[in-house]
């Protein structure tokens, strides 16, 4: 698994500081990120793949800093918002999972072969021609899923995916991402996704308060919000 | 079904003809509609740009949809143009507007986006000695026909909260809520474009 390497990291909007002081590396295979709203844990995902870059402190993926490597990084390292709605790029379905890959200039006919294969993975088959805005929830979390992992990164960054689903389309997305061969770094309000994962990093007013295997990390999240 | 000038798959003659051409096409009609003088003149450009709805296998009810957001500019621009320069200039105003409303659905109706970039890109292609970059330009295109739907349901939402919280129509409290979501949809948009690779 990739090496991510967080190392002194402060962040500041302005003169607020939403991260502090953060150091850490990770290299397993899945790692969840829990901590309340305004914490600091959606701005540390954002670090992760170079759509934040600190403002103090570095950043780097294999080796690669997001600071100066920050294309090569979003190669390797995909992102899943929390809202579908806003990474849906192009009007249809087939289109938008082609987005990707047209950009990193992929050949046609293999583009188009990998689009299906992404398709038909996520349930999304019969709905290539559709138009993308008429999907259900769960179907456009679906089809953010399929956007990102049909370029095939090794890392995939998710913001809280679950945010906007019902409980059905949440333990989907859910399945979907335990079947995943990448490194995945899951940022959560739903704990119980987190059953199987290696490692849980716990934020609390911009600062890593706890780094544990998931009963002791989630124990530790659950004692903050009393 | 598409109310918004969207791709709806076919196998007609309009569908399988290149994009490149539809666009060429397009762009003859906005140039040769400076010619139409007259309602009858404008009432054969209808006929015509419907006759390719009817090649294109769409409805007559499709195309009707696609006049409706001009509703309230056409009807603003026909009385403007019956108080000012009589009923014949108002119908060959909104007549020609509505030609070409119907006119550019029919290509997107009937052609994908990524065809439409691709042929925008290719004809954009000599202006890299401008240093324009073609791939943006597509990529302009596609975000404009993307974000019609988007603005659509932007503005339900507003109107729906408002409705919601007992307002009664309010230009202002409809507009300003409508454009800050808006420019958040775009920051939003803006940050994916970058995860998704537009900056590489």
């Amino acid at each position: 698994m990739p090496l991510i390497e967080v190392d002194g990291v402060t962040h500041r909007y302005g003169d607020r500081t939403v991260l502090a002081d953060v150091d850490v590396r990770v290299g397993e295979r899945r790692i969840g990120v829990v901590g309340a709203n305004g914490s600091g844990k959606s701005t540390f995902a954002r670090l992760l793949n170079g759509l934040v870059v600190p403002s103090t402190g570095r950043v780097a993926v294999d080796g690669l800093d997001t600071r100066t490597d920050g294309r090569e990084v979003r190669r390797r390292v995909g992102f899943c918002f929390t809202d579908p709605d806003a990474q849906i790029v192009m009007p249809t379905v087939a289109e938008d999972v082609g987005f990707g890959l047209r950009r990193r200039g992929v050949p046609k006919h293999e583009a188009r072969a990998r689009v299906d294969t992404a398709l038909a993975a996520y349930g999304l088959a019969d709905h290539a021609d559709h138009p993308a805005h008429l999907l259900s929830g769960g179907q456009k979390q679906m089809l953010a899923l399929a956007a990102v992992l049909v370029t095939e990164p090794a890392v995939l960054v998710m913001d809280e995916p679950t945010t906007l689903l019902d409980v059905r389309n949440a333990e989907l997305v859910s399945r979907m991402v335990a079947d995943l061969p990448q490194q995945v770094l899951l940022v959560t309000h739903h704990l119980e996704l987190l059953a199987g994962f290696e490692r849980v990093l716990v934020f609390d007013q911009g600062r890593l308060v706890c780094d544990d295997v998931p009963p002791a990390a989630v124990a530790h999240y659950r004692r903050l919000m009393r | 079904m598409s109310a918004l000038g969207l791709y709806l798959p076919g196998s007609s003659p309009v569908h399988r003809a290149p994009a490149g051409a539809k666009l060429t096409v397009l762009v003859a009609g906005g140039v040769g509609s400076v010619l139409l003088d007259s309602p009858r003149q404008v009432l054969a450009a209808v006929g015509l740009v419907l006759l390719g709805y009817v090649a294109a296998g769409l409805s007559l009810r499709v195309a009707a949809r696609q006049l409706r957001p001009l509703l309230w500019i056409g009807t603003a621009t026909a009385v403007f143009h019956v108080v000012v320069t009589g009923w014949q200039r108002a119908a060959t105003v909104v007549g020609v507007l509505a030609v070409l409303v119907l006119l550019a659905a029919l290509v997107t109706l009937t052609t994908r986006t990524t065809d439409l970039v691709d042929a925008v890109v290719s004809g954009c292609r000599p202006l890299r000695v401008l240093h324009v970059d073609p791939e943006r330009i597509g990529l302009v295109v596609a975000l404009g026909i993307r974000c019609v739907p988007v603005v659509v349901a932007l503005a339900e939402e507003v109107r729906d909260a408002q409705r919601a919280r007992g307002l009664t129509a309010s230009p202002r409290a409809f507009a300003v809520p409508l454009i800050v979501r808006s420019l958040r949809h775009a920051d939003a948009l803006g940050e994916a474009l970058i995860a998704r690779g537009v900056d590489d």
